[in-house]
């Protein structure tokens, strides 16, 4: 399945848990503490900053915080699944209280 | 809900409501999609019959915690795997050994129990990461380096007990040595400290390690003796400066000279930090037939040849990097002084790298050439198997064989060309390749990362080349310093001396400490004496959903 299929079917869906709202002060903190080592601007010390812009070549930012087309269904479904280098997320280290304030944090406010 | 293995279900399902009661239904984990969050992620058995799966996950939270469920596990028999914070990618992520077992995940008991200045040591529980001790000691303004591995979110009691490593000064960079005093569950429940820690109102637990009698810390490292609940190590003051530099050299002979003086200036404590010797020659006589053949065989005349092709690419045949660690004066004169030693060499070259002094603030750590080597804690080194324009597709991780070998330049280039050997035959699918590099004191290790796909017969390929890489070190005198679950009996086989006397010392061991068998059974090749002569033990009885199979990555 393409990555850009993904986010478009991902985006139609809409699912209990997400209908709530997420704290983004907290989600903030949560990406601060488990994200941003990883995906914070500069490719150069940050692999997923890396990947993310050899993957879109500059269509979309390399950086999550930057993103516009994230929503929450689809951070949970990278933190809980992994891709390729980055690992799943354990629910000790991310609870799912944690993860849907991430996702609220990591998408564009509507 | 899955169960462990030799436990009947109606004995688990009370046992699962007994872990209830004591740590909170909240913390035991026992649906599928919440447990397979601790398969290996870098898993070289990825969706294989022999993949490492646990049955479920309990999250305590102190030592009493603890206590309570292995007690628990120890009545009904229950195998029972801990990690701290699970993060040993390359080694075995957060699965156990023996498919069924319990994981016991300590991410949650993260207390930095004491930092202190003075004395200059810290005493954490196991789910404190290095991330989380060097953001303590900068909020707090100590005037303190911690050693951390590339990846930061390991955690010190997890690290130090695979016996792994970093990169700043001894004794500090090698975390097994550097720890000091331990609090250790073991199997019926029971609580005991080492070393002066088994003297009430202890007041040196962390200064002084030996205590009094046999020292009992070694057996809980690399084993299955015991769940550590708390872990004293010692940190260095902050240096005041740094410096890098690195020393080249032109022919193919001079390797021995070069690693001769590098390790006298090791054992002699000027050099306190890591150093490795690799060949700027290696890439292009890699891609030149004739010269990989003639640097297998390396007679004279191919040494010869080999020599004038270097000479011909400008190019030093040797180099190896030094570090320096502390006052300004003496960092630069030991540079100074390891320099001149070299100076008989014919044509040595040396090149001055960073000199940097502390403090220096975060932003300006990260963009020095390596913040791992200056004690930040960072993720960086993840661009390891990353994808990039030399690797487009990326990898899902990779898979460490890690053999030690002497300080010597005639076992630099005996392990280089052995293991090339078997790797250029067997069609090896390796993603890094790290030179000997000192990681421990005085010896050096060779490090190959094979990539890990998503796909079973690249994995069963790999793993084969893995066991005949094992075997073939061994006929050496090579073995590994630490290995993934998925060789440990491999690895335990070849330390074979006098019928294996070691591993039976260790099974003797392991029957008095743990009598019902119950901690990470199989780990580093220690099977619990119920199931050691089972056929098969470390294979799957358990199955992984069906939508789970395969590639469970996006
Ligand atoms: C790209 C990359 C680079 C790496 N670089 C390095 C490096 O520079 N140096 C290095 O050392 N490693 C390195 N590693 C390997 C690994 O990631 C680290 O060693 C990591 O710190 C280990 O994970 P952890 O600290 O979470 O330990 P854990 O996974 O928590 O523990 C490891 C094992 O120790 C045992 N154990 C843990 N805690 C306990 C306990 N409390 N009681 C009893 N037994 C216990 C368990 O068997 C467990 O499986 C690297 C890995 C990757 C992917
Ligand atoms: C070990 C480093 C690492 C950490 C830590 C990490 N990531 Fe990632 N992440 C990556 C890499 C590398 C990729 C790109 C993978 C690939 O090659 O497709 C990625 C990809 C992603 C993607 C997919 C984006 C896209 O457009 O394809 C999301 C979403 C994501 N990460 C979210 C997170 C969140 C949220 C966290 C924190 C909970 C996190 N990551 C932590 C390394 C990391």
């Amino acid at each position: 399945m393409s990555r850009s299929f993904l986010f478009l079917v991902l985006a139609l869906v809409s699912c209990e848990l997400f209908a709530q709202v997420g704290d983004r002060a907290h989600g903030k903190e949560v990406y601060e503490h488990w994200c941003s080592s990883c995906h914070a601007p500069g490719a150069r010390k940050h692999p997923g900053t890396s990947a993310l812009e050899f993957i879109y070549k500059g269509e979309k930012s390399g950086v999550l915080e930057e993103r516009l087309d994230l929503t929450p269904e689809l951070v949970a479904l990278f933190v809980r699944n992994g891709v390729k280098i980055m690992p799943p997320f354990r629910k000790t280290e991310i609870s799912d209280k944690d993860l849907l304030d991430l996702g609220a944090y990591l998408s564009p406010q509507r | 809900m899955r169960y462990p293995p030799g436990v009947s279900q109606s004995d688990f399902d009370r046992a699962v409501r007994q872990f209830e009661s004591s740590i909170g239904a909240e913390w035991v984990f026992t649906d599928e999609a919440d447990v397979d969050l601790y398969r290996d992620a870098y898993s070289p058995l990825w969706g294989e019959e022999e993949e490492k799966i646990p049955s479920i996950a309990l999250a305590p939270q102190s030592a009493e915690e603890v206590q309570s469920l292995m007690a628990i596990c120890n009545e009904f028999q229950i195998p029972v795997y801990p990690v701290s914070t699970g993060k040993n990618l390359g080694y075995g992520g957060s699965a156990p050994v023996l498919t069924g077992s319990v994981v016991l995940d300590l991410k949650r008991m993260n207390r930095i129990i004491e930092v202190n200045e003075e004395n200059a040591f810290a005493l954490v529980e196991p789910g404190v990461s290095y991330f989380d001790l060097y953001n303590y000691i900068q909020e707090k303004g100590l005037d303190l380096w911690i050693d951390c591995p590339d990846p930061g979110w390991g955690s010190l009691i997890g690290n130090s007990l695979d016996h792994g490593v970093g990169y700043t000064v001894n004794p500090y960079r090698d975390h097994f040595e550097a720890h000091c005093g331990m609090e250790v569950v073991l199997a019926d429940g029971d609580i005991v400290r080492t070393g002066m820690g088994a003297l009430p109102n202890a007041e040196t637990w962390q200064q002084y390690r030996w205590g009094y009698g046999p020292w009992m810390d070694g057996l809980f490292a690399q084993s299955n003796f015991g769940v550590v609940t708390k872990m004293g190590f010692w940190l260095s003051p902050a240096p005041e400066a740094f410096c890098s530099g690195s020393v080249q050299v032109m022919r193919y002979n001079d390797v021995h000279e070069l690693v001769r003086i590098t390790a006298k200036m090791m054992y002699s404590g000027i050099l306190n930090s890591n150093a490795g010797v690799q060949s700027p020659m290696q890439f292009a006589i890699g891609q030149n037939p004739e010269m990989q053949e003639r640097y297998e065989r390396a007679n004279e005349e191919d040494i010869r040849i080999l020599d004038e092709f270097a000479r011909s690419n400008n190019t030093p045949f040797w180099s190896s990097q030094f570090k320096f660690y502390g006052p300004r004066e003496i960092v630069d004169s030991s540079w100074e002084y390891v320099k001149r030693q070299f100076a008989d060499i014919d044509g040595v070259r040396y090149q001055d790298q960073e000199s940097l002094n502390f403090p220096m603030s975060y932003e300006e750590l990260m963009q020095t050439a390596d913040e791992n080597h200056l004690g930040v804690p960072s993720m960086s080194v993840f661009q390891l198997g990353n994808r990039s324009n030399f690797n487009p597709a990326g990898t899902n991780g990779h898979l460490g064989f890690s053999p030690v070998v002497p300080m010597t330049g005639e076992a630099v280039l005996e392990s280089n060309k052995v293991l090339v050997r078997v790797l250029r035959e067997m069609g090896g699918n390796t993603v890094f390749n790290v030179p000997p590099y000192s990681y421990h004191q005085r010896t050096f290790t060779i490090l190959v990362g094979f990539t890990v796909t998503r796909d079973a017969d690249t994995n069963r390929k790999t793993r084969e080349i893995f066991r005949e890489l094992v075997k073939v070190a061994a006929e050496h005198g090579w073995g590994e310093y630490r290995t993934h679950t998925a060789f440990m009996d491999d690895c335990a086989a070849a330390y074979s001396f006098n019928d294996n006397a070691l591993l039976r010392l260790q099974q003797t061991l392991k029957d008095a400490i743990d009598p019902r068998g119950i901690i990470s059974a199989g780990r580093y090749g220690i099977w619990p004496k119920h199931i050691r002569d089972t056929e098969g033990k470390g294979v799957a009885t358990i199955k992984v959903s069906k939508e789970k199979e395969g590639d469970s990555n996006v």
